[in-house]
Order: C-alpha cells, then structure tokens, then sequence
C-alpha cells in the first residue's frame, strides 16, 4: 500500500515536471528557469526529478547537478514552507545582523548548523544582500521585508508568524 | 496604440502634458518606505479622497492617463519614510502615518497650507530651520539626477506615466533620425562610463560590436547587484523599468542587436514583476517589437532571473549563466562583443550606464558634459548605508568630495558618532579613512587611492566598527562566492579567510600578516576573473590605513571597537562571588574551578569566551572586561 503510493506521489511529481519541460521547449539554456520552477512546485530539488530532468534535455546528469548545486539559490534537501532570510549584507552585518540570526534561530529552536525546522515550517538562510540596506539589519520573510530590527522586534515577528502556522503543518500537507 | 510613428508617439506625449493636473500626491513605494507602512498610507489617502469628495480637485484626473494619486518608485531619502511628495508644490512630507493624512487631505490639499510638523527639520548652531520643499532639504540639495530622474516621480507600472516624461522619445529619435553610427557618436562624445564598477567607455564597447560582423547580436543589462550594501539597480528597475527597456532599445540600434536579456538577480522578485508588465506594455504599444515606427529596426527582450551566485556579476559568467550553465567566468579575449551569447556578439551593460543613454540622447552629449569631471562626466548614485544618519538613495555630479557625499547629502554619522571609515565599492572595493574625506569621487581618484567606484554601495562605519573584523567579513563573502574555477581565488581566498580568522580570535602572529599580505598579492595578480582579482583590496586597504588595528589584534589581544569576541575577558569578582559552582557546571571548557566557600577563578588560557558563566551567574559575579592596550598580563 505505501509502495503504490509512493508510486503514485511520483508519477504525480513527473506529471507537473513534464508541464515544465514542455513550457520551455526542452531547451537546455533554460535549465536555470526549469530547476526555478521545480523548486517553486517542491520546495526543493528531489534527486530523481534532477535525472529525469538530464534525461528529457539529453544532457547528462552530472550536468544537471552541476547546475543545481553552483547556484545558492537551490536546494537538494527539502526546505521548509515558510523562508526566512535574514540579511547579512555589508550595512546590516555592521548593524548586527549575526544578532538577529541568533534570535531567530533561537526562536525557532535550531541549532547554529540547523537550517530547517523538523516540521519542516521554516528554512532560516542568512543571504549576501537583500537590497534594504537604507533599512538595516533587514529580513525577509517569504516575500516580505522587514527592517530596522533589533531583538526585541525580531522575537515579536517569529512569535507571530509561529502563532500564524500552529496547526500548519497539516495545512501543509494537504497543499 | 500601438505607436507607428514617430509623430504618433509626439502627439500622444504632448497630449498627456497638456492635461491639467491640480494636485498630484506621490506616495514613496520604494521597499523602505513599504516596509515602515506606506501601503497603509496610500489606503488611507485613497479612502479619504473617496469620502471628501475632493473630486473636483483630485479624483477627476485620476482616472485619466495622469494618476493624481500614485504609488511611486523610491525617493531616495529611506531613513524618513514613509515619503509623501505634493505637487506641483514640491512639498515633502516624512514619517507619514496613516492619521496624518487627515490633516495633509484637510490642510495642504483644500487649504493650501503645509503641515509643519510633518517636513524636514534641520538643526544647526541651536536653531532648528524648517524645510517644507523637497529641493530645500539638505540630502537633496547636493544632488542632480540624470538616472533616478523619474524613480519617485512616476508610477513605474504606467506607462503613460512614463510617457509624459517624454519617456521612448530619445528611442523614436534614434530609429527614425540617427545612423547607427550617430548613435555611438553621441554617447562617445558624452564620455559615458560604465557604471557597474570598471568604468570602462560605454561608446567604445558598443562600437567594438558594431564592428563584430554576425547575423545575430545580443544587448545584456546586467542586473546582478550582488554587491551587499548597495540597492541602487534595484531602485532604478523598480522605480523607472522602462528608462532600462528604452536604454537596451538604443544601444541594439546602435551596433544592430534585436535581441536582449535583462538578467536580474533571485533576491529581486518586485524588479522582476515590474520589468515584465513594463515589457508587455512596451510591447502592446509598439515600442518593442517588430519594425519600429515604421522602420526595419526590430527590437524585443526577455528577462532572465539569476539564481543567487555574486560571480555571474562578471560579465562572462554572466552569459554562461543566460545560456543555462553553472556561472563560471572565462577569459578574455574573446572578448563578449566578439563573441558573446552562445558565439555571438554581445554587449553587457549595467543597469546604471543604460538608464543614462535616452537622457544623453535627449539632451545630447555636451549637456551631459556639464555635469561630473572631464574623464568621469556625468552623476553616480550612491546607496547610502551603515551607520549614517540619511540612509538611503542619492545622486550626485561625479567630482563631489567624499566629505560632501557622506556629511552634507548623507547627514553626518548617526548619534553624532565619530566617523571611522567608509567602504566603497563592496567587496571588491576597498576601506577609505579621514584622511580621504576631501577625494573627489570618480573613477580614477578612488582607483589610485586603492578602492574602486564599484557600482555604488557606500557603508559609513563609526567607531563601533571592527576594521579587522570587517575585512574578515568580506574576504568570507568572497571565498563563498568564488566558483573554484581558478586556483589562486579558489585557494588563495580560503588560506586568506584562515589567516584574518585567527586574527580576530586572537591566535596569529606577526609571520601571519607577512603571510596575509603576500597571499592577498597572489591572488589579486592571478585570478581569472573581477572576482578574484578584486577580493583582496578590502584587506590591502584596511592592512595600509588600519595596519594599527591589525597589530593590536595580533599582538595585545585588543579590538578598541569591543566587537571582537576573543579580545574580551570574564573574571569573577570575588566580592560577589558566592561560590555556587553554576558557573563552573555550565562551562562548556570545564575552566572554572573552585570549592565551597571560595570565590570562583577562570584559567584565561583555556576560556574560550562563550559567555556561558555570565549569563548563569545568579549574582551578577562574572564581569566582562575588554582588554585595552596597557593591560596586563
């Protein structure tokens, strides 16, 4: 029974990776735009997806992962839903950007190494530069930004945005 | 619509400038201002029009081509948002909340009075000066703008709005009354440079690819701002995304490209929207397109989004990325306007140098001339941060001194800090000092002082910066950058990071600077590409104006900015101490030690300064002392 499922789930990933595909014409100079949107479906880049991709552009698979894993942008683990980045560029690091880091992390119960939360509800990621310098130390929250933040402020954003998603993972899977 | 000439395109601008406009409100929907409530300060201007009926006065120009109440691209000044802007007036509103616009609806809008409390305010000798107009205000008052001449003007999702500032009129000149070689003339003539950081001649790479015989060419804007500390591209796409459209459109006339990628950073998605609906527009309008008022000139565009790596900044890791591979640099030559995109010729412009090109084509090159130095003519923006009082986005004639930038438009140091010192240019630029205050900015006088203009990230540091620190910073942005194609970045930047690492723990010595320099020369001598070449100037400038900081790390264990860590040290007072061992059971090290009814001690040696015992410590015993320069011990 779990076997067909698992079957089933996949069969069900090629399906959208296929709409994909097709959009771009197979052409193997959009394979940054492909992985973009896979990961926009999955959250993530699934290993299977990556060689079935390599397969339908007719370049090899290390080709493919080659890609995948130069860009900071994608992942090969599962991410969580909601992103947190949290600025760690010039203006924001000599305005105490590694405080903020901590706070969120801390709030989130992850320790320094940890990236995502075992529910897999949140992926905290520091980025060079998010553009909001004029507001530092800045983060952005999915698409959302948020700045001048000092502890204080920061605790108060996760708390809620935790309040927002208790029960969430159900909500989650059900997406 | 759609434009199929050029006098089509006149009569429909003069038309849009004939209509009259009473009272126009620009609301600042740059993310600054977004993100301290603008949203909510547009909303409540909305409902207040509704219910005041100031239609006769607002609302009935609203729903003609020139909106009365517009959400605007950014106005530089991000510190005091949220912006609001009356024209015609001028009058500049700052920390706008959404119950001050009651009284801007009642008393500036029916009763034509200004809201005092609501403008600038600037203190000088225990006087305090009031500025209502934005052209009064002192972060202004220094500034001229050629890019950023709409961003914060126009609503950068109309482009009618566009329009009425004789938006694609340069473009229609171009196609219709200039040679190609005209073209390449005037922005020659105009000494334009490159505003991405090299400087290089904007005319000069264009006829490179005039030159380039091939059927196909392609026009590359690069909008990869990956340097941290700098947003100035991304004010320009999203506050002003045609000037970027109309500048691609040109340049391809000029040396005969009909193709072009706008290629834009991941972490931009709102310059990303703003560019495509621009696109379409300009599409629906037939400004881009297929034969161009009505002549043979076709011209369209695709944006391409980057997927997060700082090297596809370089222009030819930036084609390798557009063509769908990992973003490694290659050599040169080829160069790209020989052999660009996928082999054929192509030009990679900047965000910046493109949106100059209509206005040089509309005012013409001597105008442009009048404004910068004789080798950097022209304005740059700078994005504004750190720990300066006016953060934000500014504008300013190349020449202006770097004391003028940052004290008179940029407002001085922020809590009346002393000044330390200023990056310019990002990672790849480098540390400047007091001493440096009175440089002008451009691009050969940053160069031989040993930064670079960079594309125009300036962070100001006060005392409270760790120089040393800083370059450690840096150099560990540049080693995660690096692609690990060329041996010396790839290597040389890791044994780098190695050597500043140790020094801000406290654990180098005096052959490890000998080391760091050398490896720094190594590095910025032999790499393949921008990247490398660059990532050691933040060391070598800070090594040659802060060489003091350095020795003092190295050699007293002192940081004077009290930033780094390993440069602190927790002793327990033995008057407070009870001796509860809390301490002791939560050192990580285990190098507290003691017994009962004895204060406490910590072994220095071993104390890896975690701050475990200082914050278990119930009676506030363990105390941090920073260690200054004539310690002991």
């Amino acid at each position: 029974m779990e076997m067909e499922n698992q079957e089933l789930t996949l069969s069900r990933q090629f399906e959208k990776v296929n709409a994909i595909l097709e959009k771009h014409d197979r052409n193997e100079s959009h394979l940054i735009s492909i992985l973009q949107e896979i990961q926009a479906d999955y959250r993530y880049l699934p290993e299977e997806i990556l060689t079935y991709v390599a397969t339908a552009l007719g370049v090899s698979p290390a080709y493919v992962y080659g890609v995948a894993t130069f860009y900071a942008q994608f992942s090969l683990k599962p991410k969580g839903k909601h992103m947190i980045r949290v600025c760690d560029g010039t203006a924001c690091h000599v305005k105490g950007s590694i405080n903020v880091l901590k706070t969120v992390k801390e709030q989130l119960g992850l320790k320094e190494n940890e990236e995502t939360t075992p529910d897999l509800l949140f992926t905290v990621e520091t980025v060079a530069c998010i553009g909001a310098c004029a507001l530092a130390p800045a983060m952005m929250i999915d698409e959302e930004v948020y700045g001048m933040l000092n502890e204080e402020k920061t605790r108060e954003i996760i708390e809620g945005l935790i309040e927002e998603n208790k029960g969430g993972m159900v909500h989650a899977i059900q997406d | 619509m759609p434009f199929k000439t050029k006098e089509e395109l006149e009569n429909h601008i003069q038309e849009l400038k004939r209509e009259p406009v009473t009272a126009q409100i620009l609301v600042c929907g740059g993310l600054g201002c977004l993100a301290k409530g603008a949203d909510a300060v547009y909303k409540r201007f909305q409902e207040l029009i509704e219910k005041n009926q100031l239609s006769a006065t607002v609302k009935k120009t609203a729903d003609n081509h020139q909106p009365s109440l517009k959400e605007t691209g950014c106005m530089g000044l991000c510190e005091a948002g949220p912006l609001v802007r009356i024209e015609p007036k001028g009058i500049l509103y700052l920390r706008v909340k959404p119950e001050d616009v009651d009284r801007i609806v009642e008393e500036t809008l029916k009763n034509n009075q200004v809201v005092d409390d609501l403008v600038y305010q600037e203190e000088t000798n225990q006087e305090i000066r009031k500025w209502p107009l934005m052209k009064d205000v002192p972060f202004y008052r220094k500034q001229m703008k050629i890019v950023l001449r709409n961003c914060g003007s126009i609503d950068p999702e109309k482009l009618d709005d566009y329009l009425a500032h004789d938006g694609y009129l340069a473009f229609a000149k171009v196609v219709t009354t200039m040679s190609p070689d005209d073209v390449i003339g005037e922005i020659l003539k105009s000494g334009l440079r490159g505003r991405g950081g090299g400087g290089f001649p904007t005319g000069r790479k264009w006829q490179f690819a005039r030159l380039s015989k091939s059927e196909r060419k392609f026009i590359v804007c690069n909008g990869d701002e990956g340097d941290p500390g700098a947003f100035m591209d991304r004010s320009v796409m999203e506050g002003d995304p045609h000037t970027v459209i109309e500048g691609m459109a040109i340049a391809g006339y000029a040396f005969g490209a009909q193709e072009g990628y706008i290629y834009v950073r991941a972490e931009y998605p709102l310059a990303v929207k703003r560019l495509k609906k621009a696109i379409t527009d300009a599409r629906k309008a037939g400004l881009i397109g297929k034969n161009l008022f009505g002549t043979s000139f076709s011209f369209d565009l695709t944006i391409k989004e980057g997927a997060g790596a700082f090297v596809c900044g370089e222009e030819t890791a930036l084609l390798a990325s557009i063509e769908g591979k990992r973003g490694m640099p290659n050599p040169r030559p080829p160069f790209p306007a020989n052999k660009g995109l996928w082999g054929y010729p192509t030009v990679i412009n900047n965000v910046e140098t493109l949106a100059n090109v209509p206005y040089i084509i509309l005012k013409g090159a001597d105008w442009f001339r009048s404004f910068g130095t004789v080798t950097s003519p022209g304005t740059k923006t700078f994005a504004l941060s750190g720990k300066i009082r006016n953060t934000g986005l500014a504008e300013v004639p190349m020449g202006i001194s770097l004391r003028e930038l940052i004290f008179d438009v940029g407002g001085g140091i922020q809590n009346n800090r002393k000044f330390k010192a200023v990056q310019i240019g990002g990672p790849s630029g480098g540390c400047l000092t007091e001493q440096h205050l009175d440089l002008t900015v451009d691009y050969d006088s940053l160069c031989a002082a040993g930064a670079i203009m960079g594309s125009g990230g300036l962070v100001t540091m006060d005392e409270d910066t760790c120089i040393v620190e800083l370059a450690r910073y840096f150099l560990n942005f540049t080693q995660n950058e690096s692609c690990g194609k060329c041996v010396p970045c790839r290597e040389g930047t890791k044994h780098m990071l190695n050597i500043l690492q140790k020094i801000v723990d406290g654990r180098a010595n005096g052959e490890d600077l000998d080391l760091l320099i050398e490896t720094a020369e190594v590095v910025r001598d032999a790499s393949l590409c921008g990247l490398g070449k660059t990532a050691p100037n933040p060391v070598l400038t800070t090594l040659r104006y802060f060489k003091d900081e350095y020795l003092d790390h190295v050699y007293n264990h002192v940081c004077v900015a009290h930033v780094c860590n390993a440069m602190k040290e927790y002793r327990i007072d033995p008057e407070k101490c009870r001796a509860c061992g809390k301490c002791a059971r939560v050192c990580p090290v285990k190098c507290i030690s003691g017994r009962p009814k004895v204060p406490y001690i910590i072994d220095q040696e071993a104390c890896i300064k975690c701050g475990s015992c200082f914050e278990a410590c119930p009676f506030d015993a363990v105390l941090v002392e920073w260690r200054s320069k004539n310690h002991e011990s």
